[in-house]
């Protein structure tokens, strides 16, 4: 089953990787990091994660692993 | 299961100091890829600008010259000409490149320097402040053009890479975007042409990335991202201007 990781240290909140993922599986955390961010936050409902790394093609942190 | 996406060799592993949705991570992440891809690492020389861009050696796993100021087209000049072996690129913004450094720019390229130039165009003075720049957009709010840029006063903003083009020296310039996943794989494929032309000593290359700068715009990151193809995707046009060999 193809997934993500996201790093919520590295993560910055900056919201692009939502916009990226077509299946609108990623949102932005409600809990705060150790820097002060809102992480994004990977959650699978009925619909899958297809393993297409467009959102951590859009991350400008590299916060994301994909495997497939 | 493989990974299929993971962070690039030449890339740190460490947090960078760019604000959230900043564009510099993803086009360092772009050159980092595609050094990996040419296994350039080992034998290429950095130079590094002044701006957010100046951590340059902190964030890759290469050699690295600091040259602030302009001067990175200059210093990159004398390395290769003193180590014509090594692969040599500069990184600069545009305050960095498009204002201090036009000089040192304009002459680079005119002379036809076998190096690459990866120059990031944010419409403003990153580092400093969000000053206007040679490239702010007319109308654009900064913290010098508090009332937006004037064209009658201020002038237009500088198209650098078809400014460089017309210059014969050039053997490479380009534009690309970082902005949706479609223009990020575009932009790849500029920075590899970009790469080859050096690799295979066919002359001076440039790329422009078009970068938001959330910050200093006053916008969050997604309405910055936005930004860069509803404005300056207008103004300043993603494209190849010059591919002398053809790449």
């Amino acid at each position: 089953m193809p997934t993500i990781e996201i790093d919520e240290l590295r993560c910055k909140g900056c919201g692009l990787c939502t916009i990226a993922c077509p299946k609108k599986l990623i949102t932005l955390s409600e809990q705060i990091n150790n820097h002060g961010y809102t992480p994004a936050l990977f959650q699978e409902t009925e619909i899958k994660c297809t393993g297409c790394a467009l959102c951590a093609e859009m991350c400008p942190d590299v916060a994301i692993k994909v495997f497939k | 299961m493989q990974q299929v996406f993971r962070r690039p060799e030449s890339l740190k592993d460490v947090q960078t100091h760019f604000c959230p949705g900043c564009h510099h991570g993803t086009i360092h992440r772009i050159v980092a890829e595609t050094l990996d891809e040419f296994d350039l690492a080992r034998k290429t020389i950095g130079v590094a600008s002044i701006g957010c861009s100046v951590f340059l050696y902190s964030y890759f796993d290469l050699d690295v010259v600091e040259s602030p100021h302009g001067r990175a087209p200059a210093v990159a000049t004398g390395v290769k000409r003193a180590r014509p072996d090594r692969f040599v690129f500069t990184y600069q913004g545009d305050g960095d490149l498009a204002a201090i450094g036009t000089a040192e720019i304009i002459h680079a390229a005119n002379r036809g320097e076998d190096i690459t130039v990866i120059f990031v165009n944010n419409t403003t003075y990153g580092m400093t402040g969000g000053q206007m720049a040679p490239t702010t957009l007319p109308g654009q709010r900064t913290s010098t053009s508090p009332y937006g840029r004037r064209s009658e006063k201020e002038g237009f903003p500088v198209r650098v890479a078809e400014l460089l083009s017309g210059l014969d020296g050039v053997a490479f310039s380009a534009r690309a975007a970082v902005n949706s996943p479609r223009n990020i794989m575009d932009a790849k494929k500029q920075m590899k042409k970009a790469f080859r032309y050096q690799i295979e000593g066919k002359g001076f290359s440039f790329v422009e990335f078009l970068s938001a700068c959330p910050t200093n715009w006053g916008m969050g990151a997604i309405e910055a991202n936005e930004r860069v193809g509803r404005e300056m995707c207008e103004y300043f046009r993603l494209g190849t201007f010059k591919n002398t060999a053809n790449l």
